[in-house]
């Protein structure tokens, strides 16, 4: 694997290879030396042009982890916000012998646009971009629901016959993007719920079912319910009338969640608006896996690095 | 100076010598030490007239000057062009037009015919000076805000009628700006896969829609630029069918590229409007052939490096154009047969002019018409690279592409300014112009 | 090439049956302290895994409670990481005593350059402090790149760098034997 920019691009065997070596990174929080030395003398890239500190952390606790350098790169107050191009970027970042950039920008494509440039020769790994893709956000999920089906039986398996409900702004996530291919390519039979206005326009080539009606998908009984954020510039731009309204309508209440069967997993990718498109009770039951989420961030990412990193095709 | 052409091709397949003496076309060849110029196996076309050009100058000459996007125009066929009016001044007073005209005029490979806004400042606020650019020594007769849509309906409106005061036309470029804040690229599966915003069918539709009966209304004429979906192909063809005066353009690219190239987000491949889906560039390759779509224009907006170098969304609109247009209409819808090339004389030549009030277009070849030609060669091929860009703009499309024909001669009122396949130097060019 | 068969099913079992006795012998007195195993033995995955559990079997009926047995994983620890294919990683298992003051048994299938058990040694370090450190053999077939040397060896087995050795074991191959070639 060379790049991780899109989870389009993974094959099943290669997505449930990325989630196995993810099973043994999560064994080294749990030690006393929390370190591998397996990119030591590597140099990773956090080139950040959109804030998002959970997610430039959480690769920095990975790379560190895998022991290799990490330069934390992040656009704000730097010459970046200051109209210095991805290509000026990249060029630098080649000259300081970077092995992997990781890149959150505002513009899809932006990893790939970087990846085939020649502007640098290091590997890209997607940290999100724009309202394309977040691969290693779907590989986490992918992640946290395995382990929560099958536990200590979970190396090796994909998550045939699972089903999944996307729940809110899809047309401007790029995390439901990126888990709409990873988790049907694992095997799960998706499902879509929003209002139409945060629904892309055309989904004919997506492997999903669509709906408006939370009621009926929560009835339905999936094994998992994923929420996605809401911003509040998507209510000034008339996606929807109000909070009030999205709330009622589409928001993960504690009267649905009792609805939803036992077994069932309540994800969120964080962070969470509490009171909107997920209640307090919800995001804190025990169904929920919003900290874990988290916590297999780092596992997951550490086998990103690895897998890019590793290989004689690298 | 004369010129003699031999064994050229005309567009309705006969085969005649020609001759040219003092910028116009003579009965035979009177004069000793003419140049000739061999046309067998060429076709010789009527000067090509792009409608549609964005020279950049003044304003924005690292894009491109008058000087180099007339020599990209001349390397195309082209012997007049047609100059938007997005510059820096904006070309909405009389000093401004008057100057592109002269900048034209002195370097010489082709006639630049300056636009005028519809707007001051193309800022969609108030009317331009329109009829001072109309009287000025530039003669403006078609006005565009391109780049922006005229988009208050009142004042569309009221550059109708005004612009017909002065027998002009309002080239709109129609897209309707609140469906379209942000979009980077055709709104639909692809742009939802991709994390793109849309720019959707419908805000070209719309506008024209509105525009067609606005013209009807005030009895105006109306001509639609870089028309691009299939929905607008009705609406004009609609249009026409009511008698509205209502003519259209497509692009070379609209007429071959689709949406699809953008999933590698090559911003090479970012335009305004965006390329569409395949059953788009096939209902405009239909509408160009059964007159719905009049003409062809280039759209020609060339790009420093810089601009392109970037994330798709930060990437500038636009295409160069003008060298390789001929080479894509000839793909595109000659190769199919859709075309023959006495279409391609009235779409890239004859029609445009006529859109555009240019005179000396309408009666090609004919003895006494300025002797504006240009000898293609259909059967050449090339893979389309960066060395047969003559522009400043590197922004084209086609790099790599194979793309068949070749332009071989242009004559500019009698003078050549490219031969053997290559541009005429400069100041032969001008000396020639001035001569003449 | 055809490979050959050097070792067969009963070749197997009984070299691992002397090797259970020469651990036995070296560590005489060997015994649990407070129900804890002193001695442990960790399997290099794959087959040093399964090696090292039926070596386990065998000491635990010699001598009941007196081995633990698990698995380390030195995956991460290679220094040929970016050489060669991405490898997958292993679970790594310590077993609940740790390994702090006990004798661990390094059992993997083949030694070779060594450097499968300095990447071992490596990984043992970031686990804890054992007394001191062992390692266990099927095959030795030469070739060593480093200091490094097995103190339990099932057989030396003299081979050139082209040839291939083949460690299968019917826990999970469809045939026991060890094949040259």
């Amino acid at each position: 694997m060379r790049h991780l920019l899109s989870t389009k691009d993974l094959t099943r065997d290669n997505a449930i290879a990325i989630l196995d070596v993810a099973e043994d990174m999560a064994g080294v929080a749990d030690r006393e030396v929390k370190k591998l030395p397996a990119l030591r003398g590597k140099t990773v890239v956090n080139l950040f042009f959109e804030d998002s500190t959970r997610t430039r952390v959480s690769f920095e606790v990975a790379a560190k982890r895998l022991s290799a350098d990490v330069i934390n790169f992040s656009a704000k107050g730097s010459s970046v916000s200051k109209g210095e191009s991805l290509k000026d970027t990249a060029q630098t970042l080649a000259a300081m012998g970077a092995d992997v950039v990781v890149i959150r920008h505002a513009a899809s494509g932006a990893p790939k646009v970087l990846a085939d440039s020649g502007w640098i020769d290091a590997g890209i790994v997607n940290a999100g971009d724009g309202t394309h893709e977040h691969p290693t956000q779907a590989l986490l999920d992918a992640f946290t629901i395995r382990r929560r089906l099958y536990g200590p039986d979970s190396r090796g398996r994909g998550l045939d016959g699972t089903t999944v409900t996307i729940v809110g702004d899809i047309l401007h996530s790029r995390v439901a993007r990126s888990n709409i291919w990873l988790l049907t390519t694992l095997g799960a039979s998706l499902r879509l719920v929003a209002p139409a206005t945060l629904l892309p326009v055309n989904t004919s080539g997506w492997p999903v079912t669509v709906g408006y009606d939370l009621d009926a998908a929560v009835d339905a009984g999936p094994d998992v319910v994923m929420m996605l954020r809401i911003q509040a510039e998507r209510m000034n731009a008339s996606f929807f009338p109000s909070a009030r309204e999205y709330s009622r309508q589409w928001g993960l209440d504690d009267e649905r969640v009792a609805r939803l069967p036992a077994g069932s997993i309540v994800m969120h990718p964080g962070p969470m608006n509490r009171g909107l498109e997920i209640s307090a009770g919800a995001a804190d039951s025990a169904q929920s896996t919003v900290l874990e989420q988290v916590a297999n961030g780092v596992s997951i990412r550490m086998a990103v690095l690895f897998h890019l990193l590793s290989g004689s095709d690298a | 100076m004369s010129i003699r052409i031999t064994g050229a091709t005309l567009p309705d397949g006969t085969s005649t010598d020609l001759f040219i003496e003092n910028g116009v076309f003579v009965d035979k060849d009177t004069s000793t030490g003419s140049t000739t110029v061999d046309a067998d196996g060429l076709i010789a076309l009527p000067g090509l007239v792009d409608l549609h050009t964005h020279l950049r100058e003044p304003g924005f000459e690292q894009s491109e000057t008058v000087l180099t996007g007339s020599r990209a125009a001349a390397m195309g066929g082209f012997t007049a062009v047609f100059a938007m009016a997005n510059t820096l001044p904006v070309q909405d007073t009389a000093g401004v037009v008057e100057q592109v005209q002269a900048l034209g005029a002195r370097h010489g490979y082709v006639t630049v015919r300056p636009i005028g806004a519809v707007t001051a400042g193309l800022a969609g606020e108030r009317l331009s000076e329109i009829g001072a650019m109309a009287q000025s020594r530039a003669k403006v007769r078609v006005f565009s805000d391109d780049g922006h849509c005229v988009s208050d309906a009142l004042l569309m409106r009221r550059a109708l009628e005004y612009v017909t005061t002065f027998g002009g036309v309002v080239a709109q470029h129609a897209q309707e700006p609140r469906l379209t804040l942000g979009a980077q690229m055709n709104e639909g599966a692809l742009s939802s896969e991709l994390g793109l915003a849309g720019w959707p069918a419908v805000a070209e539709e719309s506008i024209i829609a509105r525009d067609v009966l606005l013209a009807q209304h005030v009895g105006a004429r109306l001509h639609v630029c870089h028309v691009s979906t299939a929905g607008s192909v009705d609406v004009i063809r609609w249009a026409k069918a009511r008698g509205i005066a209502v003519t259209a353009e497509a692009t070379p690219h609209h007429l071959l590229l689709t949406e699809e190239l953008a999933r590698g987000y090559d911003s090479r491949f970012k335009v305004n409007p965006p390329l569409r889906r395949d059953e788009d560039v096939l209902a405009l390759r239909a509408a160009l052939a059964d007159g719905t779509i009049d003409i062809v224009a280039t759209d020609h907006a060339p790009h420093p490096v810089e601009a392109k170098d970037c994330a798709w969304d930060e990437a500038a609109n636009g295409m160069v154009g003008l060298e390789s247009a001929l080479s894509v209409v000839h793909t595109a819808v000659v190769a199919s047969g859709e075309l023959g090339w006495s279409d391609v004389a009235r779409v890239l030549s004859g029609k445009p002019a006529e859109i555009g009030l240019l005179s000396g277009y309408d009666t090609p070849f004919r003895v006494g018409s300025p002797a504006n030609v240009t000898l293609y060669d259909p059967s050449a091929t090339r893979t389309f690279a960066v060395s047969d860009l003559r522009g400043k703009g590197l922004n084209s499309p086609y790099l790599g592409r194979e793309l068949p024909g070749r332009v071989i001669a242009t004559l500019h009122d009698g003078y050549a300014t490219v031969l053997d396949g290559e541009l005429v130097d400069g100041d032969t060019v001008a000396r020639a112009a001035h001569h003449g | 090439m055809t490979a050959r068969s050097v070792l067969q099913q009963a070749d197997i079992a009984r070299a691992l049956t002397r090797i259970s006795h020469e651990i036995l012998e070296s560590n005489r007195g060997l015994s649990s302290v407070d129900g804890e195993a002193d001695l442990v033995l960790l399997g290099i995955p794959t087959r040093g895994v399964l090696l090292a559990r039926r070596l386990g079997a065998i000491l635990d009926g010699i001598q009941p409670g007196a081995v633990a047995v698990g698995a380390l994983d030195v995956t991460m620890y290679r220094d040929d990481l970016s050489k060669n294919p991405t490898r997958a990683s292993s679970p790594t298992e310590i077993p609940p005593g740790g390994i702090d003051g006990k004798t661990v048994i390094l059992v993997d299938d083949v030694l070779y350059s060594g450097r499968t058990i300095r990447a071992a040694l490596d990984a043992l370090n970031d686990f804890g402090r054992p007394r001191a450190v062992r390692l266990a053999v099927l095959i030795d077939r030469g070739h060593r790149e480093l200091p490094i040397r097995a103190d339990f060896v099932g057989k030396n087995l003299p081979s050139s760098a082209e040839e291939r050795i083949n460690v299968r074991l019917s826990e999970i191959d469809d045939s026991e034997e060890v094949t040259i070639g």
